[in-house]
């Protein structure tokens, strides 16, 4: 459907702005960062870093993250509170001064995709910086799930060096994933 | 692919474009390779729901979260929440800040040599109605300097930050108010491609809604990206 067609039915969509440098002192919090309770069985830490062109990190941005459950159900309709101790599947932080963010989940089970093809487990990103005249859409995908990954939908669409950007790393608590807006190892970001 | 081809390029001349010179931060931010537009099956339909147990009702009166009343010219700021196919977007977390009446935030990197107000913090929050609806009071924020370029200003504006039913949908942006002579001169407002769009941005001054002897009302309505006419998927998709 164009623009001009829509218009004739309902207003056209918002455009997107910069989320700006001043977002600190009204979107992060302190639970923000906590998907699941640190006593949740299998907690563990997300933790990276997002560089910009030049390589530096990215001080004054938003990742926000969006999951399934362990077995793989999405809490959407559930109409739980955000500071509910029960699973939620959203996660807030803000980056650093050294461009660092950390989200404390769980790993999410298999989801099927709209069309019913089974994908790997992954996380949803979002990313909003000073700069970024709109957002940045990724996945988390994991190490572990080598057979899953070779499989998942998403993934299979990806020249190799890509794919290689949304699979974490293990760390000591988790997994490591980093963003990086540009360069060699630019990470793979999406539309709808 | 036909469809997801279809789909960019009606997103094309709506949103701006990641890499636009006139606003510097974009040369090292903006990615190098265009974004992958996700196959249908692929964009997942579900997201967050926020509960009222996450929201205060003063959230929404950004005139009364301090001791006193803060300064500058109180307003209403309201709208709705729909989406693309112009259907209400109810219970959707509607999130705003902004700067003070004299153009300064209440944050630390903000170094612009105008009052802070006690009494004003500047961020709001609240959940959609179930017809969309949302309503905050708070204060018309100044105009204030920026580092862009020479003698840079950004337009008076309200950040707004909405969650739709799905992730998806999600939507960072900022709200104008209409006749600012700074609109030309912005390169965040110029970076929408199409001047009719930009428009979209700009409330209208609300008569109906103003309330007499207290505060001028501006309306903001908001449309969502789709996904359209599907209803809300069920959440368990592990069969």
């Amino acid at each position: 459907m164009t623009e001009r067609a829509e218009a004739t039915t309902v207003p056209g969509r918002t455009p997107s702005q910069t989320i700006g440098p001043f977002f600190g002192f009204a979107l992060p919090s302190e639970t923000g960062p906590l998907v699941v309770d640190a006593a949740a069985p299998g907690a563990l830490w997300v933790r990276g870093q997002v560089l910009d062109g030049a390589g530096e990190p990215v001080p004054d941005g938003l990742v926000e993250t969006w999951q399934a459950d362990p077995s793989g159900r999405y809490a959407g309709s559930r109409g739980l509170d955000q500071d509910s101790r029960s699973f939620h599947g959203f996660g807030r932080c803000a980056t650093d001064a050294a461009g660092r963010y950390a989200i404390r989940t769980v790993k999410p089970g298999p989801v099927r995709s709209l069309d019913g093809v089974l994908q790997a487990p992954h996380i949803e990103v979002l990313f909003f910086a000073r700069g970024l005249l709109k957002r940045l859409l990724t996945r988390i995908y994991f190490p572990d799930e080598p057979t899953a990954n070779a499989r998942d939908p998403l993934l299979t669409m990806l020249d190799p060096r890509a794919r290689t950007t949304l699979v974490a790393t293990p760390s000591e608590d988790g997994y490591r994933f980093d963003i990086r807006l540009q360069g060699e190892h630019e990470t793979a970001f999406f539309d709808v | 692919m036909q469809e997801a081809t279809d789909r960019a390029a009606s997103a094309a001349g709506i949103d701006p474009p990641y890499l636009y010179p006139r606003y510097r931060s974009t040369a090292l931010r903006a990615p190098g390779h265009p974004p992958l537009i996700l196959p249908a099956g692929l964009a997942d339909r579900t997201g967050p729901v926020f509960g009222a147990g996450s929201i205060d009702p003063l959230d929404q009166d950004l005139t009364r979260q301090n001791h006193g009343e803060p300064l500058g010219e109180r307003i209403i700021v309201h709208g709705r929440v729909i989406d693309s196919t112009g259907r209400p977007v109810p219970a959707a977390l509607v999130e705003i800040w902004q700067a003070n009446a004299a153009g300064r935030y209440a944050h630390a990197a903000d170094n612009h040599p105008a009052p802070l107000d006690p009494n004003f913090t500047g961020a709001g929050r609240c959940l959609t109605e179930a017809d969309g609806s949302y309503r905050f009071v708070t204060i018309k924020p100044g105009a204030y300097p920026w580092a862009n370029h020479d003698n840079a200003w950004r337009p008076a504006h309200i950040h707004f930050s909405v969650f739709g039913r799905a992730f998806l949908q999600r939507l960072v942006t900022q709200m104008y108010f209409p006749g600012d002579p700074l609109f030309d001169h912005d390169p965040i407002f110029t970076s929408i491609p199409d001047p009719l769009v930009r428009q979209r941005l700009i409330s209208r001054f609300d008569p109906a809604t103003t309330e007499p002897e207290w505060a001028l009302a501006y309306r903001f309505d908001i449309v969502l990206n789709g996904p359209a006419a599907t209803p809300f998927e069920p959440e368990d998709r592990t069969k």
